[in-house]
């Protein structure tokens, strides 16, 4: 029973960090109807930033972090204004491409900037050093990332039910002529949940950055779990992304310890395609019906 | 300006003696590649054929279907490693191995078209997605089927007992792309490639006239998985060895890359941009980090500048000159 407790919490850790990635994917979808698959390289890009801030220019690590949340949700803002918007004229399809052109970019930048060798971040928290909750151990790191992911997660669910920030950008998911109609300026709406969606996807890279190391492909496997989770809890919902990213950091842990460990990563591709087959609109997900 | 009187007219593929002409003379330059070309470029030809078999099927199910596939690269993983297992492990002639890669690969299209008919525009890329990474993942750890990451070591392609040269695979491979050039030239003229067209352009109304969605869609999957699967046993007889890691996430990009560029929804688009992206890496080989940075700067700019690609930009230059005056 301690050894499934155990688990659980290690999964809880690690599903937190896939429920941020997924709240980024979700977040975006939600507002523009855009499929974003260069949000794990916008990731990887925020976490080098904050590395070169750290290691080159030798800021304390929160003010580094601060620095990497907000270049990346510039970058991300860049993006819609220089790219996005241009080609609103672009089908799903063109859209997507777009996308995966932009990733191939940033990954190419990263690893041109930083080169390809892995390299490590300083990090306060640490790993070896653990608490004890009865007989359930956790690593001060896991705690800290757990702790980090759930402040932001409620902070983003505060930011888009409780603000007039949040109401407008619901406003733009729901009917972006009727929004633009009544005076919100979606255009600077649209910038916003890019930046802020980049934003979590590099607070989701620092997170991380001491269990993966870095590379300029360290967020492609979470950026992908990010994806299942958000499949699982349904693409338009937020808290289903929440949801979603603890269920299948929980699964995939028990999966790993009692089924198969090699098979683990493949388990969430499964996961993609058995929800989709089965309730493709996800756990808690509401949207999956279309006009003619 | 030409004027067709008879249906029969509007069938031709090559029309009048400048078509004709400009046929010959393709055939001609790649009959007398290797005497003309360096060795090392037959190489890349035969590379660049195993991609345009791939790219054309890929257009078909994207271009002409509409159905988006981001997991390209699990078809062409499986036609290849069918192929070597067919070829290495239970030692059948290579016709056999590839056309065996390219039925295997259609068996596994079929069956992730049945999942795709409920699925439309992100979901169906996100369950692509999926089984291009499932495939990838399986491959490498159930070692036993794949060999993991050690590889799998396919037979030298050989008639008679004869190894086949350098230019001999040239020939083949080449004689078996113009072959796929031409079936799908013929598919998407004939009723099967007006359903396609319809499925992409509108399925409800597809349906409402008739078109049967259970049977095209999955056709479209099939064939284009046949297609990737034939380019994949193509690519494995190549290389001579096969690795998982040789079908990734990236080079399901990459051949999306290559209809994006050539020109969705056109035959002869795929053929360029499968040839052009073959040919940029080799070119840029000194520069490899520089590479996803040129593609994605390349898609984007294609995407931004000219969303039918470089057949769409060539058919404008064409219809500027015919109507030149005006």
């Amino acid at each position: 029973m301690a050894l499934l407790a155990q688990y659980v919490v290690g999964g809880l850790a690690v599903g937190s960090l896939y429920a941020l990635v997924a709240l980024g994917i979700v977040l975006l979808y939600r507002t523009s109807r855009i499929l974003n698959f260069a949000h794990g390289d916008l990731a990887t890009f925020g976490t080098f930033i904050a590395f070169a801030l750290i290691s080159t220019a030798h800021w304390p690590f929160a003010a580094a972090s601060a620095g990497s949340l907000l270049a990346t949700a510039l970058v991300g803002a860049a993006f819609f204004f220089l790219v996005i918007r241009p080609a609103k004229e672009a089908t799903l399809l063109g859209k997507i491409v777009i996308t995966l052109g932009l990733a191939l970019i940033l990954q190419g930048a990263t690893a041109v900037f930083w080169g390809t060798d892995t390299k490590t971040m300083p990090f306060p928290l640490s790993d070896t050093k653990v608490y004890r909750l009865g007989e359930v151990v956790i690593s001060q790191i896991s705690l800290g990332s757990f702790a980090v992911g759930l402040v932001l997660m409620a902070g983003l669910y505060v930011l888009v039910q409780r603000t007039r920030v949040g109401l407008a950008m619901r406003a733009v998911s729901q009917d972006m002529v009727a929004a633009q109609v009544l005076g919100i300026p979606v255009r600077r709406i649209f910038a916003l949940t890019w930046g802020l969606a980049s934003a979590l996807g590099a607070a989701a890279g620092i997170l991380l950055a001491p269990v993966t190391l870095l590379d300029p492909y360290m967020m492609l496997d979470p950026f992908l779990k990010g994806f299942a989770a958000a499949v699982l809890g349904g693409i338009d919902s937020m808290p289903g992304a929440a949801v979603g990213g603890l269920l299948l950091g929980v699964v995939e842990a028990l999966f790993g310890a009692y089924v198969s460990v090699k098979f683990k990563t493949t388990l969430a591709f499964l996961i993609i395609i058995a929800v989709l087959v089965i309730r493709p609109e996800g756990l808690l997900g509401r949207e999956y019906k279309r006009r003619v | 300006m030409e004027l067709r009187q008879r249906y029969e007219e509007d069938l031709y593929l090559v029309r009048g003696a400048l078509g004709w002409t400009a046929l010959l003379a393709l055939i001609a330059l790649l009959a007398l590649l290797p005497v003309l070309a360096p060795g090392y470029f037959l190489y890349t030809a035969s590379l660049i054929a195993a991609h345009i078999v791939i790219a054309v099927g890929l257009n078909l199910l994207v271009g002409y279907t509409g159905q988006i596939s981001l997991g390209h690269a699990g078809f062409v993983a499986v036609g290849a490693y069918a192929a070597g297992i067919l070829a290495a492990r239970l030692h059948l002639p290579w016709p056999a191995a590839m056309a065996g890669g390219g039925l295997v690969a259609a068996l596994f299209g079929f069956l992730v078209g049945i999942p795709a008919l409920r699925l439309t525009g992100p979901y169906l890329t996100i369950a692509t997605l999926g089984f291009g990474i499932a495939v990838n993942q399986v491959l490498t750890n159930w070692e036993a089927l794949s060999g993991g990451r050690s590889g799998l070591f396919l037979p030298k392609l050989a008639i008679a007992g004869t190894r086949l040269r350098d230019h001999h695979i040239y020939y083949l491979f080449a004689a078996i792309a113009a072959a796929g050039v031409w079936v799908a030239f013929n598919l998407v003229r004939s009723h099967i490639g007006r359903a396609f067209v319809a499925i992409r352009d509108s399925d409800i109304a597809a349906e409402v006239t008739g078109v049967n969605l259970t049977i095209y869609k999955t056709l479209a999957f099939a064939v284009s998985a046949f297609y990737a699967g034939l380019g994949g046993a193509m690519l494995a007889y190549l290389l001579g060895f096969l690795e998982p890691q040789m079908f990734t996430l990236f080079e399901s990009v990459y051949y999306l890359s290559m209809i994006v560029v050539g020109g969705l929804g056109t035959i002869p688009g795929s053929v360029l941009g499968a040839a052009l992206l073959t040919i940029l890496p080799q070119q840029l080989a000194g520069l490899k980090q520089f590479l996803p940075l040129v593609y994605g700067a390349t898609i984007v700019f294609v995407m931004a500048v000219e969303p039918w690609g470089l057949y769409g930009r060539w058919l404008r230059i064409k219809l500027w000159f015919k109507t030149w005056p005006f």
